[in-house]
């Protein structure tokens, strides 16, 4: 992955013509041990930029690295490599005033809202304790409460005030984490699986709140998933992580509807459809076993080689490093002309243009 | 059609508290047609799981069946006339149960047992249920593990050193054992990430072609469904609001529910248009106001609504006969074209024909 800073250098960001970066990660890794000599790389030189006002998702599997991710950001694990910088500043996990600072500015909301709010307190407990922590003295706590309240839309605001997580649904337990998390009026927002545990009617009122919150309070929001449909429909930036490596990068519409990588594509081809409805799996297809889901990332080589159908032997002796295809995308794959000829042949001449950015504006 | 191997008729069951019942499904009527896959999806509360247990009777009190019978017509049953599920007696019951009707649970990683290996845990249900020899009967379980596609030597393997895709392999090669002709699977693939949930899903479909079993597939998933089954049943407050083809259901939903549930998914292809999904909350059923349990959450709901008796009717129009709704306010066509929102003040204009024309 040596050369991946050198073709990073021109990579921009989709994200940016939103607002200006406010956190920043260049090359960050975290390595596990696990006894005996053994080292898990949990996540693998990950550069990504979280912009004020947009949406950045994290597409991935489980055990792919994406949480390992949002919480290096969140400073609950100090990285192995690599730095985070929030706002130009340097940030390392340390015990000082400025890390404390940090931990304010960048939140992070929990993927369960069952575990994440303490049964025993009210909702306006867990508030009022964020906005005394995290706005101090001098202030009108009962008033923020409310405020909070509405601002994630938990109306009549004062009915929730004495409410206890049981009496919530799942969906309003999630707006208290939200509003816990906005207490810090952050600058940074790490949602990590936001509605994965919550109903299907009502994730995408959810997604909706997230992103006027994130467009109304210029907070820069990183979202976590393994589902790619709601990134498109949600985010500015897609990531698509395995085995702890960015392996695609670039505008959600343009990963979602033209992916390079063989993985993205596995990704998207797998994904229930519901247009599709002459599908594979009524004909009972099972081409897509060819996928080959039994083994895990390769240790050696391209991560994604032993179930890549076009793998050869540079595949599996060297890890590539992300190689721009457009000003605002990159994947990192030997076999790039092959999976994606399209997109490598016309790199050079048709690069996505900022018009194609304002048109997937929702 | 085919006469139904499992034909649910009626069916309704409470749970008692001691603040009163809790109706988690009320007058369901469900039947499945041999060789057929019928997806039942609901929200989290919305009776899909209570439905299948009960139809196998697997509910412990404080759950009961308050009414409503279970109509089995199996091939190995050996009698002309359906078996009552719901009545049989206890040692017939242990007999079709797995035999002639295997569930494959929720969750793989809890249901099966961490100190025992797989071979163990499928050897158990082969000769409780089989009485084979032990020989044949670790033949017969190599045998499953190869149907799924899992290698022999994982027979010694404990669930802990199995994937999750695994495991719930391993789940469905037991639920398979017995050769049966019902599965019902509830959400089998939830935990999974979406490459594997594809895997097992074309395994599922791939199989019951071979076998040739019935599927009852309960998810919350529906773009997974409208996929993967013949037909839809879509429950809201332990009720069904509308039942047909997947075909009909994505092209001419009659329900508003449905529709909403449609609008839940963004979709990964085609224009990226703003979704709303379905605002506000699950009902408590405790305490179901009278009528259509869907009222405070839908966009088309008029006085009437609160009289509606929530039988359900066919819908006119539709390509599948047995498509039907319980709504007799809403019809897919208005709903296309956005008359209902505004203008649903005039039931008596209803498309819904209320025959009670039902399966």
């Amino acid at each position: 992955m040596s050369t991946e800073s050198a073709s990073q250098a021109t990579l921009q960001s989709v994200a940016a013509t939103r607002g200006a970066l406010a956190l920043e990660t260049t090359g960050l890794s975290k390595d596990f041990r696990l006894g005996r000599g053994k080292t898990l790389h949990a996540v693998r030189d990950v550069s990504l930029g979280l912009y004020k006002g947009a949406v950045v998702a994290l597409v991935g599997e489980s055990g792919s690295g994406k949480s390992t991710v949002a919480r290096m950001l969140a400073g609950q694990e100090k990285p192995t490599a690599g730095t985070v910088t929030l706002d130009g500043q340097l940030v390392s996990v340390s015990g000082t005033r400025a890390f404390r600072r940090y931990k304010s500015e960048v939140q992070y909301v929990f993927q369960d809202p069952f575990g994440s709010l303490n049964p025993v307190h009210t909702v306006g407990y867990h508030l009022s304790r964020a906005v005394k922590l995290h706005q101090g003295r001098g202030i009108n706590v009962q008033q923020q409460v409310i405020a909070l309240l509405e601002q994630v839309r938990l109306t009549p605001a004062a009915q929730f005030i004495a409410k206890y997580p049981h009496e919530l649904s799942g969906g309003q337990r999630q707006r208290v984490s939200f509003a816990r998390a906005l207490a810090a009026q952050p600058k940074v927002m790490l949602a990590d699986e936001p509605v994965s545990m919550l109903d299907v009617s009502i994730r995408l009122e959810m997604l909706n709140l997230l992103d006027d919150l994130c467009k109304r309070l210029h907070l820069a929001l990183l979202y976590i998933t393994h589902d790619i449909a709601s990134a498109r429909y949600f985010a500015d930036e897609v990531l698509v992580m395995y085995a702890g490596q960015v392996v695609e990068r670039g505008p959600a519409e343009d990963i979602t509807q033209q992916p390079a990588h063989p993985y993205t594509q596995l990704l998207i081809a797998s994904a229930p459809d519901p247009d599709n409805l002459g599908s594979v799996l009524k004909s009972g297809n099972s081409a897509l076993r060819a996928g080959g889901t039994a083994s895990g990332p390769a240790l050696v080589g391209c991560p994604f080689s032993t179930r890549c159908p076009l793998a050869d032997d540079k595949c599996r002796a060297e890890n590539p490093a992300l190689h721009q295809l457009t000003a605002v995308r990159a994947a990192a794959c030997w076999r790039l002309p092959e999976a994606a000829p399209a997109l490598v042949g016309s790199a050079a001449v048709n690069p996505s243009s900022p018009e194609r950015i304002v048109n997937v504006d929702k | 059609m085919s006469r139904p191997v499992l034909d649910i008729k009626d069916l309704s069951i409470a749970y008692r508290t001691p603040g009163g019942d809790v109706r988690a499904v009320s007058h369901v009527n469900l039947a499945l047609s041999p060789g057929e896959v019928v997806g039942l999806c609901g929200e989290s509360g919305s009776g899909k799981s209570t439905l299948a247990y009960g139809a196998c009777r697997l509910l412990r009190p404080p759950a009961v069946i308050t009414g409503g019978s279970v109509l089995y017509s199996g091939k190995r049953t050996g009698s002309a006339t359906p078996v009552d599920i719901l009545r049989v007696p206890d040692r017939d019951l242990r007999a079709i149960r797995w035999r002639d009707i295997a569930i494959v649970f929720q969750s793989a990683m809890n249901a099966l047992n961490p100190v025992l290996r797989v071979r163990d845990q499928i050897l158990d249900g082969i000769q409780a249920h089989l009485r084979l020899p032990r020989g044949e009967a670790q033949d017969k379980a190599a045998e499953l593990l190869d149907l799924v596609g899992i290698p022999r030597d994982r027979l010694r393997s404990y669930p802990h050193e199995l994937s999750g895709g695994m495991r719930q392999r391993v789940m469905i090669a037991m639920a398979l054992a017995a050769d049966p002709e019902v599965v019902i699977m509830d959400e089998p693939t939830t935990a999974l990430d979406v490459v594997v949930q594809r895997d097992i899903l074309a395994q599922i479909v791939e199989l019951k072609e071979r076998l040739g079993f019935s599927v009852l597939f309960i998810t919350h998933d529906m773009s997974l469904l409208l996929e993967l089954a013949d037909r839809i049943a879509v429950m809201y407050a332990g009720q069904l609001m509308e039942l047909g083809a997947s075909a009909d259901i994505k092209n001419m939903p009659a329900h508003p529910y449905t529709q909403g549930l449609l609008r839940s998914f963004p979709s990964l292809r085609g224009a990226r248009r703003e979704l709303a999904g379905i605002p506000g909350t699950t009902p408590d059923l405790r305490s179901l106001p009278p009528g259509c349990p869907f009222i405070p959450r839908c966009g088309y709901a008029v006085p009437a609504c609160s009289e509606v008796d929530m039988s359900l009717a066919r819908v006119l129009g539709a390509v599948d006969p047995g498509h039907v709704t319980a709504c007799p306010i809403v019809t897919p066509e208005s709903a296309a074209t956005g008359v209902g929102a505004a203008g649903a003040t005039v039931p008596s204009e209803a498309g819904a024909s209320k025959e009670g024309a039902l399966s």
